[in-house]
């Protein structure tokens, strides 16, 4: 287990009192990819949060290549390699498309090398590619708040790996989206993994099934078990829990 | 950004030939005292474009920049002061004997140098900006308590200041219209003429300078703090790096503007740290335009021009027309006057009319439709 990308180790989230998070466990191989699901209250956007340094665990440990994250502040811990795409789309609605991807791929993100230059050419390169993936090329220049929700989602996503992160945690990518967008997202998400470990967090249980991937089913802040969709699915505490209420809807 | 400023780019021409040909030929058509009264609202218009910066682009609404635009003009006053002194006892400022002081404050001493005093009026609140900002914002301060943590700053510093006789004249402040620089005295016609164009000089550059900051990624940086600085930390920046910054740059065009405008009104005193001066800068950029650069100019230019005609036909009513001018711009302009002629304003009221033609609700549905079949 040493080669893991990402560890969390015993976290423990206080608020008050209230547990969001106990003695989690969890760990992601390099290259993986991981779906992440849990009922509303399950912990998921504190986990994301406990990893991307937003909150601090009170107890327990979040190792990322071998290095404490704790303590670590959120612009650090994005520059050393984790991504994160939020539940509802975020991105600088008065900043054009192109903007919005030249700020993702900026490097280095200090003052005075964004003051004195622009992109180089490999950058804006890779903000045209990034605007093909996500079949935004012909809106470069419109404001990202006058995109549509689901155009807004995948911005927000070709931002996300606009950065280059080793690790992606994508939070609810296909709230608000059309079926055909559902798909298209799960392709891209597919093809993300390998160069990059991804984690996502879904309620769309389709969706999840079309990642094929390992699925941990969160509950009260623990994980309750870990295994294939149909695996998950079959657990009786994870449709007692969770699954019980969408039996209907997967026949 | 650049294609709008492409769109735009004649009317533009056409308003900055008229502001220079304005510069240069206001002495010879103004009267000494509206010349000078003038000068001193360009100087204002300094300060207004600091906190343009900060309030406009990156949503940080400060209320002290008194302190800054007080502490440049103290800078330039205490030299001036020191300039004209050589012949007096101890060859120290005349006010010092009211108070039984013989030798010069310590902080006094940098400023015989004119070199020091250049620099100083804007690196002197630029720092002063630059420590006090990083205090707040590395504790994520923000948003209507940065407002009131600026506001009580600009009270500590007023009462010190107010306080302070042996060091400053206290209350008093520093006269500047009778001292003297370059052999003349600074309140003469001459020198007056000359800080206006000084003045206006250093607007544009100011101007030209703001534009180069907020152009490119940096601008689009503190457009996306404004927005949302939370999740910009998870791109990678640094928020607080970033703020502290422009709060610096903020603090030394007030600094610049303060040193500016006390040459041009003969004194400096701790009546510039007031709360409701440093209030008013900020409704100068309000009814001029929120990150707009030019509308703080206007702003500033426009009100303060307007309160000092109106004061003079009406001296008791300047305060209603202010306060009024203040709840239409936040009722009926919130992007402030530029903003307005630079958004959908102009097409919107011709419409009333029945002048222009209604915008389609989406313009681009044709263009659309052809791209689609393209790709």
């Amino acid at each position: 287990m040493s080669t893991a990308l990402l560890e969390l180790r015993q976290i423990t989230v206080s608020f008050d009192g209230f547990l969001a998070l106990r003695d989690l466990n969890l760990s992601l191989q390099p290259g993986e990819l991981r779906a992440v699901i849990g009922p509303n209250g399950a912990g998921k956007t504190t986990f994301l949060d406990v990893i991307t340094g937003k909150t601090a665990p009170t107890e327990g440990d979040v190792v990322f290549k071998g290095r404490s994250l704790v303590g670590t502040r959120e612009h650090r811990i994005a520059r050393f390699g984790i991504g994160r795409k939020f539940q509802s789309p975020r991105v600088f609605e008065k900043l054009s498309v192109q903007e919005n991807l030249a700020l993702a791929v900026s490097q280095p993100k200090q003052p005075w090398s964004l003051l004195v230059g622009g992109l180089n050419g490999e950058q804006r390169d890779r903000v045209h590619h990034l605007m093909s993936i996500v079949n935004l090329q012909n809106r470069a220049d419109w404001a990202a708040g006058s995109l549509s929700h689901g155009q807004k989602q995948w911005l927000e996503i070709a931002m996300l790996v606009g950065q280059d992160p080793d690790l992606l945690l994508v939070d609810e990518p296909v709230a608000g989206l059309t079926d055909e967008e559902t798909d298209l997202t799960a392709d891209l998400l597919k093809s993300l993994a390998g160069d990059h470990t991804v984690l996502v967090i879904e309620h769309d249980m389709e969706f999840i099934r079309r990642l094929e991937s390992p699925v941990t089913v969160l509950h009260q802040g623990h994980v309750l078990c870990e295994g294939t969709m149909d695996q998950v699915q079959a657990d009786p505490r994870v449709i007692e829990v969770y699954l019980g209420t969408t039996e209907e809807e997967n026949q | 950004m650049f294609q709008a400023f492409q769109q735009r780019r004649w009317p533009l021409i056409i308003f900055w030939v008229l502001i220079v040909a304005a510069i240069v030929a206001a002495p010879a058509v103004l009267p000494v005292f509206r010349l000078n009264l003038l000068g001193r609202f360009l100087s204002l218009a300094i300060v207004a474009l600091g906190i343009d910066l900060i309030w406009g682009f990156t949503g940080l609404l400060s209320l002290g920049q008194g302190i800054f635009f007080a502490l440049g003009g103290y800078g330039a006053a205490m030299y001036l002061q020191l300039n004209s002194s050589g012949d007096l006892p101890n060859g120290i400022p005349e006010f010092f004997s009211l108070y039984g002081v013989n030798r010069l404050p310590a902080f006094w001493e940098p400023f015989h140098s004119p070199l020091f005093t250049l620099v100083g009026i804007w690196l002197v609140p630029a720092v002063l900006a630059a420590v006090l900002g990083n205090l707040v914002f590395r504790n994520r301060i923000k948003g209507v308590y940065f407002s009131i943590l600026t506001q009580a700053a600009l009270l500590v510093f007023f009462n010190f200041f107010n306080g302070q006789q042996k060091l400053i004249n206290g209350t008093n402040g520093l006269k500047t219209d009778v001292t003297q620089l370059f052999g003349q005295m600074v309140g003469s016609p001459e020198m007056q003429r000359g800080f206006f164009w000084l003045t206006s000089v250093v607007v544009i550059l100011a101007w030209l300078f703001l534009r180069w900051v907020v152009r490119g990624r940096f601008g689009d940086v503190l457009i996306a703090i404004r927005d949302d600085e939370p999740r910009l930390r998870f791109a990678g920046f640094n928020p607080t790096l970033f703020k502290t910054i422009v709060f610096a740059i903020a603090g030394g065009l007030a600094g610049i503007g303060g040193a500016l405008y006390t040459v041009q009104s003969g004194i400096v005193s701790p009546q510039y740290m007031t709360v409701p001066f440093s209030i008013e800068m900020v409704i100068w950029v309000a009814v001029g335009g929120r990150g707009t650069l030019v509308g703080a100019i206007l702003g500033a230019v426009a009100i303060n021009y307007a309160k000092s005609l109106v004061s003079e036909a009406l001296p008791q009513s300047w305060l209603f027309i202010q306060g009024g001018l203040f709840i239409l711009v936040v009722t009926a302009l919130p992007e402030g006057v530029i903003g307005w002629f630079r958004g959908d304003g102009p097409r919107n009221w011709l419409n009333r009319f029945g002048i222009a033609r209604r915008s389609e609700t989406y313009p681009r549905l044709d263009l659309e439709g052809q791209e689609e079949v393209q790709s």
